[in-house]
């Protein structure tokens, strides 16, 4: 038996949702950051799934330019987070409530 | 290989993934949330193998869960995060967030299994894997213009994570 391709469109709507949620729930800046990686993992899933199904490269080089979006969102990211506890002295996303201390 | 063999190993990495990302949203500590999330990157790494893009899989364990996981590890401990605190979330992420989640993640899963027949199944071998080369003659011939332009991203995303983090002086 072969895998369909509608399992991995499945599992990653599955991750996706548990980015979400994670998103939503989670009061810690890094984790927050965290699950919105994990929601770009789980649709570069599916576009690896669908570049697998048409025979297609160009899926597989979205996915490429994804990850290096992703790598300089997070340093650039990161950097506001360690500006963001240097003026505030906390990570918790519900004490960032000011635009200006 | 036999085909029985991709089924095993896809739901022993969809789960591993699926339990590595529901880890991440239970656990308090924000390096345990790093660690998890290490796991399901690695999963995702091997699921790409199986679906025929070896350059992507060596790309995302070098990567995602070398290079950013790194990163965040690192400033976790540089920041010395501890235990997240338990406050009450805006009622609003309670109200109507869980259930969009819900019905986003029915509807997905709904429309992806009533299509499963057209879209058919992922077997490697008959030339689908799609090697190194095929990539790279893409990228560098059709798309040089857009991968010389994202060494400028990363060149601005550099110089301005240097000025944010840098201390102050006065």
């Amino acid at each position: 038996m072969v895998v369909p391709i509608a399992y991995y469109l499945v599992l990653s709507a599955i991750l996706f949702s548990i980015g979400v949620a994670a998103f939503l729930i989670k009061r810690n800046i890094i984790t927050v950051f965290m699950s919105i990686e994990l929601m770009l993992n789980a649709v570069n899933l599916t576009f690896v799934a669908f570049a697998h199904q048409w025979h297609q490269v160009s899926g597989q080089i979205f996915v490429f330019f994804v990850m290096v979006v992703a790598a300089a969102e997070a340093a650039v990211g990161l950097a506001i987070i360690i500006a963001i506890f240097r003026a505030r002295n906390t990570l918790n996303v519900d004490q960032v409530n000011l635009m200006k201390l | 290989m036999a085909f029985g063999m991709y089924l095993v190993i896809f739901f022993i990495f969809g789960a591993l993934c699926i339990a590595g990302a529901l880890n991440l949203l239970l656990q308090r500590h924000p390096i345990n949330s790093a660690l998890s999330l290490i796991v399901v990157m690695t999963s995702l790494a091997v699921l790409y193998l199986l679906l025929g893009a070896e350059f992507l899989a060596a790309a995302q364990v070098i990567v995602y869960s070398g290079a950013i996981m790194v990163l965040f590890t690192f400033v976790i401990m540089l920041l010395n995060a501890g235990e997240e605190e338990r406050t009450r979330g805006s009622r609003a992420a309670y109200l109507v967030g869980f259930p969009g989640v819900a019905a986003l993640l029915g509807l997905l899963t709904y429309i992806f299994l009533s299509v499963r027949m057209p879209l058919g199944n992922a077997q490697l071998g008959g030339g689908t894997l799609v090697t190194t080369s095929d990539l790279s003659r893409v990228l560098f011939r059709d798309l040089l213009l857009p991968f010389e332009v994202t060494s400028i991203l990363i060149l601005v995303a550099i110089l301005g994570a240097v000025t944010l983090a840098r201390k102050e002086e006065s």
